[in-house]
Parts: structure tokens; C-alpha cells; sequence
């Protein structure tokens, strides 16, 4: 299960405690003139699995683009769609939001930020395993459905755009759902659960090869 | 790949632990560090001043002088700093741009110097932030028309191989250019003075001989006159003919209204030469002799100010227009009412209600000549009135001319403002251009063959890295991000031509989806050559086809998507079911895969490129008899 985040000390104003009785406006202004400083070096050193040198850099990347220390939705969307110049990566990077933002506050503080990166990058493969889990399960009740996969996927499908070859079906996504519920979904049920989801991955050869993949992103 | 979000690679590379899990392909591997490099600060001497930033940050553009190897050329061995022998200000804001993402132009900075600093760097201009990029341009523009002038100047005096005519077009139209056109200038406008002088004084009443009356000067000293008549002319003559001569568009020339001035100004007089002996035209020749008042118009080539006022009032015609309507509504109005007013009155000048409109009119306009005046009470109460609505109606014209002279004065400047806009639409389009040329080298690279299969075999990338154009870290670990989608879905990037001509020749039809109805390719949102649409569309009148095709069109559909030949090429077979003969537009033909289960007589299917180049085998169509499924092959 996703790891508590401790409580931040901030400078000005406390977006978690109730300002949010006052008029969009204001509330708006409120939370640019935020400023969101994270916890010190060494209890993130303490609770991720990075060194303090890829620490620094993290944040300096991350302060660099959201200066006020947050990432929004928005933002997030924006940063991500950088990188797929010719689909559309919003619904996937909406998920990704929803994977990061582990306490539900509608922005990723740099904490969750290193977090969900201390596990993608740092963690076993089982953690790894997990953590997928955890983004594909989109109403987090534990297991995932046909919908919740075909959401997925199709999310998934939209980043690679309209120049494809061979040309892009509508019913792709589809058909991929249905090939990995049957990989994955053992006793037939109609949804994963996670144990099914962990075992049948580490039957994988490609997936477990693939999760190895994340070792020197950093 | 944008400046900042250079730094969040690593986590778009972390976020793709979403495809792992459903992706059927192996994934590439990933372009390693050659070492484990620490982000290490470098040194920048500009002129002595030193400037320290992360080698991360000047990585971001690649493309420019410091984010490039090209710096490697200034590179000091001793003191372990890169040197540039060039202005430390500038430069302040060209580091800025690497820090920020954004370039400013600062005010106090002189356009050319800085110009020169930005053509050093490798940045082009176009990336200016909107905020200073106004300024910026409004600077180059005025520095591009000094220059101008300058040349034109330098051009006037320099080019001996001008025509004659140019030159003297030239002249016409700007007397300062030499002296001749100065004398021109002096010469024709003293002339014109002259003659309006002397069609004045034509008509004053010179003295009185004893024994005759008075009479005008014209007709006592007609000789004269008609000597000084007749030079003007001539002089007047030969300057159009001049003009037309060098006009560089005659026709044009002869349409403009200066041109038509000179026309209307000699022609009585030529007229007056023919017609002199005719005593029933006389008359009318002495009404044409009012037009040689409009010589005094040829006066405004002379002055810049007359032709503007003339511009003003043209263009406020219809204001005019709409004014002297309403004036006239009103005088109608009035007259109508003076004149019933006055009915009864004895020996009234107002006979009539025309009669009344000259009343109307000199009391509205304040003028009150006072040859009329209202003798009855009801008039008078009327009459003053109608003066006091006249005060109002005065002050009507002069906001309207007023308000047209600032609009026009206005749109002036808004055709600067026009012309701004649209360099301003290039500037976008040039921005966008360098942004999509993001997606550009990813494509580019795999054309080129690189890193794909030397990756994967060799796991290596110093092949990658050194092949074609030095590709950054950076942009490696981009292209390996996008080649596990790639594999996560099972399809290409191509760019869009490509993928048009793909589209035209290779020709996917959308596959039959769940329901047994088949959807053509009719309408434009099933096929692939339009957007992914969400849902498929069927035609409405799509009969169904036989189960058993159906359930074998399926099976080969199957069959296809999962297997593992990564391009599927040409080669898929597509069953279009055609209730009409409608394609889609561009009137795609399918292909037949040679792995087809398909128990319909086919013609040869050609054997799979192996890499998705258009088979050139001629088109042919079989229609089955029995189902209206027509099978086509490349």
C-alpha cells in the first residue's frame, strides 16, 4: 500500500486546512502565492531508496518547473504531453496523477513525487508489480475490470496519436484488453485481482524483463 | 524536448511502468550512461566575467553553441573554464534563456549587437518571450527603414543604370531628389499661380477710359491676356505630358484624380481654340471658362496638407452623405411649416414651399441674410425654432469629420499593427515548426536504421551514439520511451506523410467489431484514414453478411492483430463490405494477406514486404456472387 506522507511544515498558508470557503478568486490566488517547501534531505533520504545526490537533482528538476512546489493537474498534464508530441497523453497522465497523488489532495507535492519515483526506480519487482497495479485499479477497490483496463488502454493508444502504422483501429484497444484478461484473469471471473495480477506477471519472461528496465532511469 | 521538462524525463520514463504489464512485445533496451556522470557545474568566462551553471542546464538546447560541442572550441585547458571573448550583459540573458526556457530582449540593449550575440549563441530570435518580443520587433523594424533609407539614398546616387524614365518619375514625385526636380517643382508651381491670378484679375474692373465705362480687364486687354493664358497652358501641357511619359503605369496614371485635375484644368482652353467662332456656343464656352479654376487644385502636388484634407473628406462621404440627408429632412420640414404658417400673412415672401427652403436654410445655418423673415406670430415661433434646431445641426459635421480624420489616422496605424500581426503568425508558425521537430528526429533516427536493432543486439550504445547526428543522452533516452510504446501497442510512428500514403495504398478498413454487422469504409469515421473515432460507425443500411463469413473474418482478424511479424504492412486482408460502391474518399484498396482463412476465391495475394513498402502489383477486384463482398488486392 502506498506509503503515508508525513506532514509538511509550509511558509505561508496551509492548502489542506479549510481556505477553501472563499470564493474561487481568492482561492486561486491563494494557493499561486503558495510557496510548498518539502521535508529536509534527510528524512526523504530516510523514507525513498535515493542517494542525496539524485535527491537533489529530482528536486531541482521539479522545483525548476512548478516554482511554487505543487504540481496540479494541469501542469502535469502539460509537462507529460511534452514528451508524445503526436498523441494525446492527458487521460494516461490523469492516471498518473491519481497514482501519484496518494492522499487525494489534488496536487503532488515533491514527497509523492520521489515517492511513487522511489518505488518505480528503486523498489523490487514486486513493489514495481504493485505499484502498476495500483495505477491501473482506477476506483483503488482492489481489483481491476474490463472498463478500468479498456480506460487504460485506450489512454494508452491516445499517446501514440493518429500517424501510425500499421493504421490505428477503433477496436485495438479492445482486443488488447481481452488478450490481457486472458493472460492475466485466471479463474475467469471477469477481474484481476492483484495476487492474480503479481503471479501472472511473474510468469512473464517479457515483463519481468521489462520491470528490469527501470533500474538505471536514474 | 522543451528546456525545464528535460528534467522530468526520468520520470516520464518511471511512468511507463504502466505499459509494461500489458504489453505483448519485448521492450527495447534502454541507452545506457556511459558513466555515471554527477551534474557538474561549469564555468562560462565571458570577457571576465564568470558565469557557473549545471552542464544539465546547457544541455537542455543541443541545438545551440553551449548546449552542443561546439563550446568544446573555447574550452580553456589551463584554467578549466570556457572562455568567450564576447559581451558579458548580453550574455547575461543568454544564459537566462537555458535557466529559464525563456528569452528576454532588454530594452537598453542596441538591436544589432544583440542581434549578433543571439547569431553566436545558435538561438534564434523567433524563441523571444512574449513579453519582450513587441519590443523586439518594433526595433528591427526601425532599424530594417534606417537601413533602407540609407540605401535608397546611397541608391539614388549610385545607380547609373536607372532609365530615364525612372528618373524622371522620380523627380515628379519627390522634387528634392535633384535640382532639376526642384526647378520643376518652383517653376510649374509658379506657373499655376500665375494662372489663377490671371483668371482672377480677368474679371476686375480696370480703370475707366473717359469715354468707355468700366469694363474688365479681359476684354480691355485681351491680347495679353490670352498670351498669359496661353504660355500657362503650354507650360501646363508639356508637365502632363512629361508626367505620362514617365508614368510607370500609364493607365493607372491617367485614372488618378491629379492627372484628371491637369486634364480638366487646359482642356477649356483647347476647347475655347476650336470653338472661337461660333457665336451659339459662346455661351457655353464662357461657362467652361470655370473650369480653369480648378488649376488651383494642381496646387495640391505642392502641398501635402490639401491632399490629406482631400483624403479626409472623401473619406467621410457617407457621414456627409448621411448628414446632408438629414439637413434636408429638416429644411423640408420646416419649410413646409414656415410656409403654412405664413400663408395668411399679406405680401409674404413665402410663395411657396421651395420659396421657404432658402429661409430655412439661412436660419439654420445662423446665417440670417434677412431678406425673408417670418411677418406672423405662428411664424416667428416657428422661425426661432428652426434657428435653435439649426445651432444643433451645425454642430453635427465637425465631430463627424473630426471622428474620421482620428479613425483614419487610426487605421493607419492599425495597418502597421496588421502587418506586425502577420509576421507574428509566421513567428508562431516557425515556433511550432521547431517544436514538432521534437517528433522529427524520432522518426528521423529510426529511417535512418539506428539504435533499434544495434540496441537490442548489441546492447550497446556507443554505435547509437555516434551515428548520424550526435544525439544527446537526453534525446536517446527520449526515443527509447517512444519506441516502448511502440511495442507496448504493437504500432509504428510514422510521420504524416507517410502515414497518408500508407493510408491511400495500404488502405485498413476499421475491422468488423462485435456486432455481426460489418462497418464499411463509407463513412469517413470508420476508416483509418481519419481519426480514431470512439465508436465505429455503420452504415445504416450495412447488411449483414452470412454467419459463417462473418465468424471467419473475425478468426482472421485474430489471427493478425496478435501475431508477433511486426509490419503487418499491406498484407492484412480487409473485407469491405459494400452495400454501395462507396469507399472511402481517397478510395483506399486492401490488400490480402496470404494467411487469410477465407474461403472465397482470391487472386494471389503478393507476398508481405517485409518492410511495409508499397507492393506495386496492379489492383484487381474479384466480387464474390454470392455476398456483395468484394475482396481487392494490392
Amino acid at each position: 500500500d502506498p506509503p503515508a506522507v508525513p506532514v509538511i511544515s509550509l511558509s505561508t498558508s496551509n492548502p489542506k486546512s479549510g481556505h477553501y470557503t472563499q470564493n474561487s478568486v481568492e482561492d486561486d490566488f491563494e494557493l499561486s502565492t503558495v510557496c510548498y517547501r518539502p521535508e529536509g534531505l534527510d528524512k526523504l533520504l530516510e523514507q525513498t531508496k535515493f542517494t542525496k545526490k539524485e535527491l537533489q537533482i529530482l528536486y531541482r528538476g521539479f522545483k525548476n518547473e512548478c516554482p511554487s512546489g505543487i504540481v496540479n493537474e494541469e501542469a502535469f498534464k502539460l509537462i507529460y504531453s511534452q514528451f508524445f508530441p503526436q498523441g494525446d497523453s492527458s487521460t494516461y497522465a490523469h492516471f498518473l496523477f491519481e497514482a501519484f497523488d496518494t492522499n487525494k489532495n489534488g496536487s503532488v507535492s515533491f514527497e509523492d513525487f520521489v515517492m511513487g519515483l522511489s518505488i518505480i526506480l528503486r523498489g523490487s519487482i514486486n513493489d514495481r508489480l504493485n505499484w502498476a497495479f495500483n495505477l491501473y485499479d482506477l476506483n483503488k477497490d482492489g481489483c481491476i475490470t474490463k472498463e478500468e483496463m479498456l480506460d487504460i488502454m485506450k489512454s494508452i493508444y491516445d499517446m501514440m496519436g493518429k500517424w501510425t502504422y500499421p493504421c490505428m483501429q477503433d477496436n485495438a484497444p479492445k482486443e488488447h484488453v481481452e488478450n490481457f484478461f486472458q493472460k492475466m484473469d485466471r479463474n475467469n471471473d471477469g477481474v484481476v485481482t492483484i495476487d492474480e495480477f503479481i503471479e501472472s506477471c511473474q510468469k512473464d519472461e517479457n515483463i519481468m524483463q521489462s520491470m528490469q528496465l527501470f533500474d538505471n532511469v536514474i | 524536448m522543451a528546456a525545464g521538462v528535460a528534467a522530468w524525463l526520468p520520470f516520464a520514463r518511471a511512468a511507463a511502468i504502466g505499459w509494461m504489464p500489458v504489453a505483448n512485445l519485448p521492450m527495447p533496451m534502454a541507452p545506457a550512461e556511459k558513466s555515471k556522470r554527477q551534474d557538474e557545474l561549469i564555468i562560462l568566462n565571458v570577457s571576465g566575467r564568470r558565469f557557473q551553471t549545471w552542464k544539465n542546464t546547457l544541455d537542455r538546447y543541443p541545438d545551440t553553441l553551449l548546449g552542443s560541442s561546439e563550446k568544446e572550441f573555447f574550452y580553456d585547458e589551463e584554467t578549466k573554464e570556457y572562455f568567450f571573448d564576447r559581451d558579458p550583459d548580453v550574455f547575461r540573458c543568454v544564459l537566462n534563456f537555458y535557466r529559464t526556457g525563456k528569452l528576454h530582449y532588454p530594452r537598453y540593449e542596441c538591436i544589432s549587437s544583440y542581434d549578433e550575440e543571439l547569431a553566436f549563441f545558435g538561438i534564434i530570435p523567433e524563441i523571444i518571450g512574449d513579453c519582450c518580443y513587441e519590443e523586439y520587433k518594433d526595433r528591427k523594424r526601425e532599424n530594417a527603414e534606417r537601413l533602407m533609407d540609407d540605401q535608397e539614398d546611397n541608391k539614388d546616387s549610385k545607380q547609373p543604370n536607372v532609365t530615364f524614365r525612372e528618373t524622371m518619375w522620380r523627380a515628379f514625385e519627390n522634387p528634392h531628389t535633384s535640382t532639376m526636380a526642384l526647378v520643376f517643382y518652383y517653376v510649374t508651381g509658379f506657373f499655376i499661380a500665375v494662372s489663377v491670378i490671371t483668371n482672377v484679375v480677368e474679371t476686375v474692373p480696370c480703370g475707366a477710359t473717359p469715354n468707355q465705362k468700366d469694363m474688365p480687364c479681359g476684354e480691355r486687354y485681351t491680347v495679353a491676356f490670352f498670351c498669359i493664358d496661353t504660355a500657362c497652358v503650354m507650360i501646363f501641357t508639356v508637365e502632363y505630358l512629361m508626367r505620362l511619359f514617365a508614368a510607370p503605369s500609364r493607365y493607372r496614371f491617367m485614372r488618378s484624380v491629379m492627372s484628371i485635375i491637369d486634364v480638366v484644368a487646359i482642356l477649356p482652353y483647347y476647347i475655347g481654340l476650336v470653338m472661337t467662332n461660333n457665336e451659339d456656343v459662346s455661351g457655353a464656352f464662357v461657362t467652361l471658362r470655370v473650369f480653369r479654376v480648378f488649376r488651383i487644385f494642381k496646387f495640391s502636388r505642392h502641398s501635402q496638407g490639401l491632399r490629406i484634407l482631400g483624403y479626409t473628406l472623401k473619406s467621410c462621404a457617407s457621414e456627409l452623405g448621411f448628414l446632408l440627408f438629414s439637413l434636408t429632412m429638416a429644411i423640408i420640414i420646416f419649410a413646409t411649416v414656415m410656409f403654412y404658417a405664413e400663408k395668411g400673412s399679406t405680401s409674404s415672401k413665402f410663395t411657396s414651399i421651395p420659396a421657404s427652403f432658402w429661409y430655412t436654410i439661412v436660419t439654420m445655418t445662423t446665417l440670417g441674410y434677412g431678406d425673408m423673415v417670418p411677418k406672423t406670430i405662428a411664424g416667428k415661433i416657428f422661425g426661432s425654432i428652426c434657428s435653435l434646431s439649426g445651432v444643433l445641426v451645425i454642430a453635427l459635421p465637425v465631430p463627424v469629420i473630426v471622428s474620421n480624420f482620428s479613425r483614419i489616422y487610426h487605421q493607419n496605424q492599425r495597418a502597421d499593427k496588421r502587418r506586425a500581426q502577420k509576421v507574428q503568425k509566421a513567428r508562431l508558425a516557425r515556433i511550432r515548426i521547431s517544436k514538432t521537430g521534437t517528433s522529427r528526429p524520432f522518426l528521423h533516427s529510426k529511417r535512418n536504421g539506428l539504435p533499434n536493432e544495434a540496441l537490442d543486439l548489441t546492447g550497446s550504445i556507443e554505435e547509437g551514439n555516434h551515428q548520424g547526428a550526435a544525439i544527446s543522452l537526453l534525446e536517446s533516452q527520449h526515443h527509447h520511451l517512444l519506441r516502448c510504446l511502440e511495442k507496448t501497442t504493437n504500432h509504428k510512428f510514422v510521420d504524416e506523410h507517410l502515414y497518408e500514403q500508407n493510408c491511400l495504398e495500404g488502405a485498413l478498413q476499421s475491422y468488423p467489431s462485435h456486432s455481426p454487422s460489418l462497418s464499411s469504409s463509407g463513412s469517413l469515421t470508420g476508416t483509418c484514414c481519419s481519426r480514431r473515432a470512439r465508436k465505429s460507425s455503420h452504415l445504416p443500411n450495412a447488411s449483414a453478411p452470412p454467419g459463417p463469413l462473418c465468424g471467419l473474418q473475425e478468426l482472421s482478424a485474430v489471427h493478425i492483430q496478435h501475431s508477433d511479424r511486426p509490419p503487418l504492412s499491406t498484407s492484412r486482408s480487409s473485407l469491405n463490405l459494400m452495400p454501395k460502391e462507396v469507399l472511402c474518399k481517397t478510395n483506399c484498396k486492401s490488400s490480402q494477406i496470404t494467411a487469410a482463412i477465407i474461403s472465397i476465391p482470391t487472386p494471389p495475394g503478393t507476398t508481405p514486404d517485409g518492410d511495409g513498402h508499397t507492393p506495386s502489383s496492379p489492383s484487381s477486384q474479384t466480387t464474390v456472387s454470392s455476398n456483395i463482398v468484394k475482396v481487392s488486392a494490392l
